[in-house]
């Protein structure tokens, strides 16, 4: 029994794509975003869930597929990480789906378009092919660099006003002062 | 958990409150040997912590202690007296104390150090140290006298973070129902939402009231850290504080601990001088450092004085140019404090000969980095021969900060206020004339000064080539500090302010520079934080105006070559000079009948001020090709006149001709300088004298940059 799987599935287009269901913290309808200037493309904007800040991942961007048309609003799928929720925005909502783990297979060379770097494998069904996005390479690099994003990087350590938010501080001086 | 790891840690925290309020004893009782309180207090301490490692058989630490134990307890019955030998050794076994307590908590183990050597110096020194007269006070015979109740209770600071959460959250859907109570029927509404109101205001003070902690708790171990340090240094320090109650939120406390033992450090280091040296000076042989801190403005200040030598301002210039931070010309301008801030420069002072300058400054940049990232300031005045004053404003609190919320892109965001210096709205013929582009740049004129401009929809990307807004539209005009420089901030709007929740942004958005954070509106809208230096440095405002150009030599030293916007103008033998664009407010041109002769010193009537003039062929005489009169009446009908501002005060430059506004990079070829001239280069395929502008200005008005500061009343 211990070859079952339970995967949150959802659907992008004519693809079928399943997540692990543990990693799903909840599944809602389309909200309001705000967006956010100079993000990456994929990065739709950041919802408000209960207090807590989203970041919302335009799935089809995010894979390389045409945009939705307007006017179709997307379903979030939010996602627990290290960092708080994140939210994949997707076209609509499957079932939860048990799967038999034999049924896995590595993902096949022609995919629709698709890149195959993000996904991890294909669950052959009766009907359709179920795909396994990998979730993490999904949220942590960026499909399209944002606008300056080097520049980002060599600010995020030289910008000492910047957050007002306690950081720990090097506890030597003197080592750190190089660094500004 | 386990029963014996929740003993441990118990005991590990408890020892190390022990070990604090020791340190602190312990040096009490070297100042005042006979007070009986202390030495109590002091026996109770290590006695309690003997105790407590018997049971849980920690018996490295037990063999310690009890050294330590029985020397204090010779100390109290008073067989031996309270020397400075005594004194040290007492610190070192809290020290080694401290050690294996560190071990216990780290893995549980006592750790490998041997103490038995300084449990052989405990006994010796009982053995030799038996000078002290019988003397017998009337002690207690009890050995642990009854502790008062605790006044305070440890709380989990996972907890708190949460509870703190909470009330950000209650705060918010405060803000969404007082937006409901705004509508007609809202009369019931209204009251409710004004209690939730009060109570939520009340829970938000109280949460943060149990997260504050008193300044004390890192004063607390400052006394040792002087003492160690004036005993390695061979100097005589008082240490004293005012103001150990004050509270602050513990992220800070945190935060501040390093950089205030930094600043405590470099006091007694480079600050106070030798005891010989002070005598010298007619000031007592002990040094005093004062710590002073106390709530002003929402902001809490800490001081570090000292009452040392101050800072050597002659010393920090040499050292400034000899490191390349700063031009002579430049050092010339600058007053004191602004010397002074030069500490804070990064690159000022690496490790090497620091005391050689009696410059402070080993990081005494990321002193100011760690302040300023957690909203803080650092200021210093400084007198020779009578001592500095380090002055740190810091926020209250991190969690809840005051904003200004502005809109731009058709979209909200909010700017702490802490950044905020000013608002400025342009309207009308206003906001047509007053922006104005030096150089390409877009600028705005504040009360004399050139405020670089940043417009945000424009750093947003939008396609805005063209950033003057539609004639007519007002210009909203944030004026915002960055780095110690100002620039603003054009945006659509300025909507309102309000107490934020700020809210860290994930990964992968903090490495956009332009935002600090997010935050949940009254409406439930996600707000985004601008990182108002993020910005500045994305739009390279940050010394545009300062830098560029303005120091020939510091361009030309520099490898990529900053260009540099010059303003050429025509000497009077058909010569070529050049002035920094960015010292020159403005060009303008008078009738020659204006020019007035006040006490022998042109002058001109200008904007409701009297505006000094310098004549161009009078600080270069060797240009002047015919006698003035003739020259008089050569040079037409209008004097073409180079203005320059500073802080209010303004000297206009009377040149034969305005030529041209050129970008160059520039290469001194010939240093060679003479009053008035700072160097030469060849701009436009012509050898170009760079004149030396503040040069000029000084010699026709020594007290030109010391006045900078005073009203804009120019005198004749």
């Amino acid at each position: 029994m211990a070859t079952e799987a339970q995967l949150c599935t959802f659907f992008l287009g004519p693809h079928y794509f399943g997540v692990d269901v543990l990693g799903v913290q909840e599944v809602i309808r389309y909200q309001e975003m705000t967006p956010v200037p100079l993000a990456p493309v994929e990065i739709r904007g950041l919802i408000n869930l209960r207090g807590q800040i989203v970041m919302a991942i335009d799935l089809r961007l995010r894979l390389g597929l045409p945009e939705r048309e307007p006017g179709a609003l997307p379903m979030n799928v939010v996602l627990t990480t290290d960092e708080g929720p994140v939210s994949l925005l997707v076209d609509a909502i499957g079932d939860v789906m048990q799967v038999d783990e034999s049924r896995f297979a590595a993902a096949p060379e022609t995919l629709e378009g698709l890149s195959r770097d993000l996904i991890l494998g294909v669950y052959k069904l009766e009907e359709q092919l179920l795909l396994v996005l990998d979730t993490d390479g999904v949220i942590s690099q960026g499909l399209v660099p944002g606008d300056d994003a080097g520049d980002g990087a060599q600010n995020s350590t030289s910008t000492p006003n910047s957050l007002p938010l306690p950081r720990p501080l090097e506890s030597r001086y003197d080592d750190v002062q190089e660094s500004s | 958990m386990d029963d014996s790891d929740e003993l441990v840690k118990e005991f590990v925290t408890e020892c190390n409150d022990y070990l604090d309020q020791l340190d602190r004893d312990i040096l009490a009782l070297e100042r005042s040997p006979s007070d009986q309180e202390v030495r109590d207090s002091v026996f109770r301490a290590i006695h309690t912590i003997k105790g407590n490692c018997g049971y849980l058989g920690l018996s490295k630490l037990e063999a310690v202690a009890h050294a330590g134990e029985s020397l204090l307890s010779r100390v109290r019955e008073g067989e031996i007296a309270v020397t400075s030998d005594v004194v040290s050794v007492m610190l070192r076994v809290i020290d080694a104390v401290r050690v294996v307590v560190g071990h216990v908590e780290a893995n549980g183990s006592e750790g490998e150090e041997d103490h038995a050597p300084l449990i052989r110096l405990i006994s010796d020194l009982q053995k030799t140290g038996r000078i002290a007269a019988e003397q017998h006070a009337a002690v207690p015979t009890e050995d642990v006298a009854p502790r008062g109740p605790e006044s305070t209770i440890r709380v989990d600071v996972d907890l708190l973070d949460k509870l703190m959460s909470l009330v950000g959250e209650l705060v918010l859907s405060r803000n969404q129902i007082l937006q409901f109570a705004t509508t007609p029927d809202g009369a019931a509404l209204a009251a409710v939402s004004q209690h939730l109101n009060l109570i939520t205001s009340e829970l938000q003070e109280r949460v943060m009231k149990t997260r504050m902690q008193p300044i004390a708790t890192v004063w607390s171990k400052f006394p040792r850290l002087v003492r160690d340090l004036t005993n390695e240094l061979g100097k005589l320090v008082r240490i004293e504080m005012e103001g150990r109650e004050t509270e602050l939120d513990k992220t800070i406390i945190e935060a501040i601990k390093d950089p205030l033992t930094h600043l405590v450090r470099n006091a007694v280091d480079h600050g106070l001088e030798e005891p010989a040296t002070r005598v010298g000076a007619g000031k007592a042989a002990e040094g005093r450092l004062l710590l002073r801190a106390y709530h002003e403005g929402g902001q809490v200040i800490i001081e570090i004085a000292d009452d040392g030598g101050g800072i050597d301002i002659e010393g920090v210039k040499k050292r400034s140019i000899e490191r390349g931070l700063l031009t002579p010309q430049q050092a010339v301008r600058l007053g004191d404090r602004e010397v002074a801030e030069l500490i804070f420069t990064p690159g000022f002072s690496t490790a090497a000969k620091v005391t050689s300058v009696s410059g402070r400054g080993v990081g005494m940049d990321v002193v100011k980095t760690h302040i300023s990232k957690i909203g803080g300031t650092i200021d210093i005045q400084t007198t020779r021969g009578a001592g500095t004053t380090f002055r740190v404003k810091i926020p209250l609190t991190l969690a809840i900060i005051p904003a200004l919320i502005v809109s731009s892109a058709k979209q909200r965001f909010a700017i702490p206020q802490v950044n905020l210096v000013e608002l400025v709205l342009l309207e009308g013929e206003a906001a047509v004339r007053g922006l104005e582009t030096v150089h390409g740049a877009p600028v705005y004129r504040l009360r004399g000064d050139l405020l670089p401009l940043v417009f945000l929809n424009a750093e947003f990307g939008d396609e805005q080539p063209d950033w003057r807004p539609a004639p007519g539209a007002p210009v909203n005009i944030i004026v915002l500090q960055a780095d110690d420089q100002l620039f603003g901030l054009v945006v659509d709007e300025i909507n309102d302010t309000q107490e934020i929740v700020v809210k860290p942004l994930q990964k992968r958005l903090k490495d956009i520079p332009l935002y600090a954070g997010a935050t949940v509106m009254g409406d439930g809208r996600v707000q985004l934080i601008l990182d108002v230096l993020g910005i500045a440095h994305r739009a390279h405002v940050l010394g545009r105006i300062h830098d560029t150009g303005s120091e020939t030599k510091d361009g030309a030293s520099d490898a990529d070559g900053d260009l540099a916007a010059l303003l050429l103008v025509q000497t009077e033998d058909n010569g070529r000079g050049a002035i920094p664009l960015s010292l020159v407010a403005r060009l303008e041109e008078f009738p020659r009948s204006a020019i007035e002769l006040v006490g022998g010193r042109k002058v001109v009537q200008y904007r409701q001020e009297i505006l000094p003039l310098i004549d161009l062929r009078d600080a270069l005489p060797e240009r002047r090709l015919e006698p003035r009169s003739v020259a008089e009446t050569n040079g037409g009908e209008v004097a073409r006149v180079v203005v320059y501002s500073e802080l209010g005060r303004s000297m206009g430059i009377i040149v034969p001709n305005i030529i041209d506004i050129v970008e160059e990079r520039l290469e001194i070829l010939s240093d060679t300088t003479r009053a008035g001239v700072s160097g030469c280069a060849v701009i436009q395929e012509r050898v170009t004298e760079l004149l030396d502008v503040q040069g000029m200005i000084r010699a026709a008005d020594p007290s030109f940059f010391d006045r900078k500061r005073d009203a804009a009343t120019a005198q004749g």
